[in-house]
């Protein structure tokens, strides 16, 4: 998504020179190109985070379209205090654009990996946040988010992830809006961020396994939340499965159950939610993020069974 | 503007001052008299700031990064004209316009909302930073507390100052000498303070901050070769004898006596 994300933003800045973008020391082999064809709007800061986005809101101040970049942890945790004030409280037209969502920096461990980011994002007036699970949501994240002059907080994988959304003609991708990718009954499947991938495999195991098409939607968009789309889903299924790749406090799941607890219950055909996301608590588990993601049960196999045991209940 | 003339404006703006603090109650007066007289000079014989540039990226721009001393601040930009009295008198209170720090909406000559320390000098660096890639001649002033330089966030923006070269950019640092709990020095000695600031190549001038003729020494050009530092060596709560270089005046307001008292003082320095 990496190289998504510069390739895409190659093609802004050539047609706009406001665009600026500012590096605390990361995006070696990658930013090099956006370097060359740009020289006087990139900026490697250094490893100074808060330095970073403070210089990024008066590069805003002055009418510049800033893009900021470093892993996930690093620039909304160590500069939360920046993205908080000097960013959102002012309502300035900075992109954070952070790597390495969820656990994708996986053997590196948990300083490298992000649990908290989306909840602490969202907490923040004026901030859009959107967590793409494929190249396609990367790069209409990227050129949406382009059209807005308030804060957007932009979580990417790392690279290598696979297209999911293959059929995009008569996609329409807008913040805010979920993607529907398949409409089922009953049983439906709730993705965000770089779980997308997993998602989908499950998604067709479970075609293999049961003969059914459970529904499966993504949501690229975590804040402002698809609330419209909720609502309706919750009045169509039963069970709603949530993936995130996120602490299980403040990500989708509450996101979505914040929409719903405020309405009237018994207008719902949903009985439960499932969600699958990171348990609170750290994890000295060492290896890939597929691994790790076996640590806190929220591998492929885990979820399955679990779905499946739903399934289970259905029928009988 | 004359020396006298200067004078008289600062006078005024701690009169207003001591109205505002007395009438909300609230804190900081000691650090707003400390920095009262470095904006009088900034906004009265420095700052390239008018009603009519107000809306271009043109003109000069100040960011009180110390912004606790906001009544300082706020009470100047009203003699100025950039800011409606009115907002002056409901200022801390239930209702008003004005907070106990900066909140940059309340004003068209304000760029920048300030109140955790540390922040400012980074927004300066990309306000200059800006003006280079744009070719804009202008000043981006950076206002800082002495204890505010505790803050790691401040040398990240320091370093960056000197390293894009940013000669547009000047930073007066309001030494009073006391912070929160402590005097300045106990917590970093100012040798080393000034040092630092040399040591990564700063234009650095210590005055007294009281004084507008230094002022106008130091500041008086209409550009520098380097990104500069101004130690302006203050007086915490400086114009009202009782409250001068007491570190409880960083938190008390005066009381109705204090209050009496103190305005006495202020009509008797203008005659």
């Amino acid at each position: 998504m990496r190289t998504t994300f510069i390739n895409t933003l190659i093609e802004l800045a050539k047609n706009d020179d406001r665009i600026v973008l500012l590096t605390a020391d990361l995006g070696f082999s990658v930013f090099e190109k956006f370097e060359k064809e740009f020289p006087d709007r990139f900026y490697n800061i250094g490893i100074s985070e808060q330095n970073m986005v403070g210089i990024a809101s008066g590069l805003a101040i002055a009418g510049k379209k800033v893009y900021v970049y470093s892993i996930v942890p690093f620039i909304t945790m160590r500069a939360f205090e920046q993205v908080r004030i000097d960013i959102c409280y002012h309502n300035l037209d900075v992109k954070l654009i952070g790597v390495g969502g969820g656990l994708a920096y996986g053997p590196a461990g948990a300083t490298h990996h992000a649990i908290e980011d989306i909840s602490i994002m969202r907490s923040l007036p004026n901030m859009t946040v959107l967590a793409p699970g494929d190249p396609y949501e990367a790069k209409q994240s990227i050129l949406e988010t382009y059209k807005i002059k308030t804060p957007s907080y932009i979580r990417l994988s790392k690279n290598g992830e696979p297209l999911i959304h293959e059929n995009t003609e008569n996609l329409k991708f807008e913040i805010g809006k979920s993607i529907m990718i398949n409409e089922g009954n009953e049983i439906l499947l709730l993705t965000t961020g770089n779980m997308l991938e997993q998602a989908n495999e499950i998604y067709k195991d479970i075609y293999r396994l049961t003969d059914k098409k459970i529904g499966f939607y993504s949501f690229p968009t975590i804040k402002p939340i698809d609330k419209e789309m909720i609502l309706k889903i919750s009045k169509k299924y039963k069970y709603i499965v949530t993936l995130e790749e996120h602490s299980i406090i403040g990500g989708l799941y509450s996101s979505i159950s914040e929409v719903l607890m405020k309405n009237n219950l018994k207008e719902f055909k949903l009985e439960r939610i499932i969600p699958f996301a990171i348990e609170d608590k750290f994890s000295h588990c060492v290896g890939s993020q597929m691994h790790i993601r076996k640590c806190y049960n929220l591998d492929k196999e885990s979820i399955i069974t679990e779905i499946l045991k739903i399934n289970k209940i259905i029928r009988s | 503007m004359t020396k006298e003339n200067l004078l008289i404006k600062s006078n005024e703006a701690r009169k207003i001052i001591l109205e505002m603090k007395y009438k909300s109650k609230s804190s900081h007066i000691g650090s707003a008299y400390s920095v009262l007289d470095l904006l009088i000079y900034l906004y009265y014989e420095k700052l390239n700031m008018t009603k009519e540039n107000l809306n271009t990226n043109k003109r000069d721009r100040l960011i009180l990064s110390k912004g606790h001393a906001s009544a300082a601040l706020y009470s100047v930009l009203s003699l100025k004209g950039f800011l409606e009295k009115e907002k002056i008198s409901n200022y801390y209170c239930d209702g008003g316009d004005l907070p106990g720090h900066i909140d940059n909406t309340v004003s068209e000559a304000l760029d920048v909302s300030s109140g955790s320390l540390g922040h400012g000098l980074s927004i300066g660096v990309g306000l200059a930073l800006a003006s280079k890639m744009d070719r804009i001649e202008n000043t981006i002033v950076v206002i800082l507390g002495d204890g505010e330089l505790n803050e790691g966030s401040i040398w990240e923006g320091a370093m960056s100052a000197t390293r894009f070269n940013l000669n547009n950019l000047l930073i007066i640092v309001d030494a009073n000498k006391f912070q929160g709990y402590n005097k300045v020095d106990d917590i970093l000695n100012y040798e080393r303070m000034v040092k630092m600031w040399k040591s990564l190549d700063f234009e650095v001038f210590e005055i007294d901050g009281h004084n507008f003729e230094e002022m106008k020494k130091t500041m008086g050009a209409k550009s520098f070769m380097k990104p500069t530092v101004i130690i302006a060596n203050t007086i915490k709560g400086k114009g009202i004898s009782y409250m001068e270089n007491k570190l409880e005046w960083h938190y008390k307001s005066p009381n109705e006596e204090q209050f009496i008292l103190g305005k006495k003082e202020l009509e008797e320095k203008v005659k």
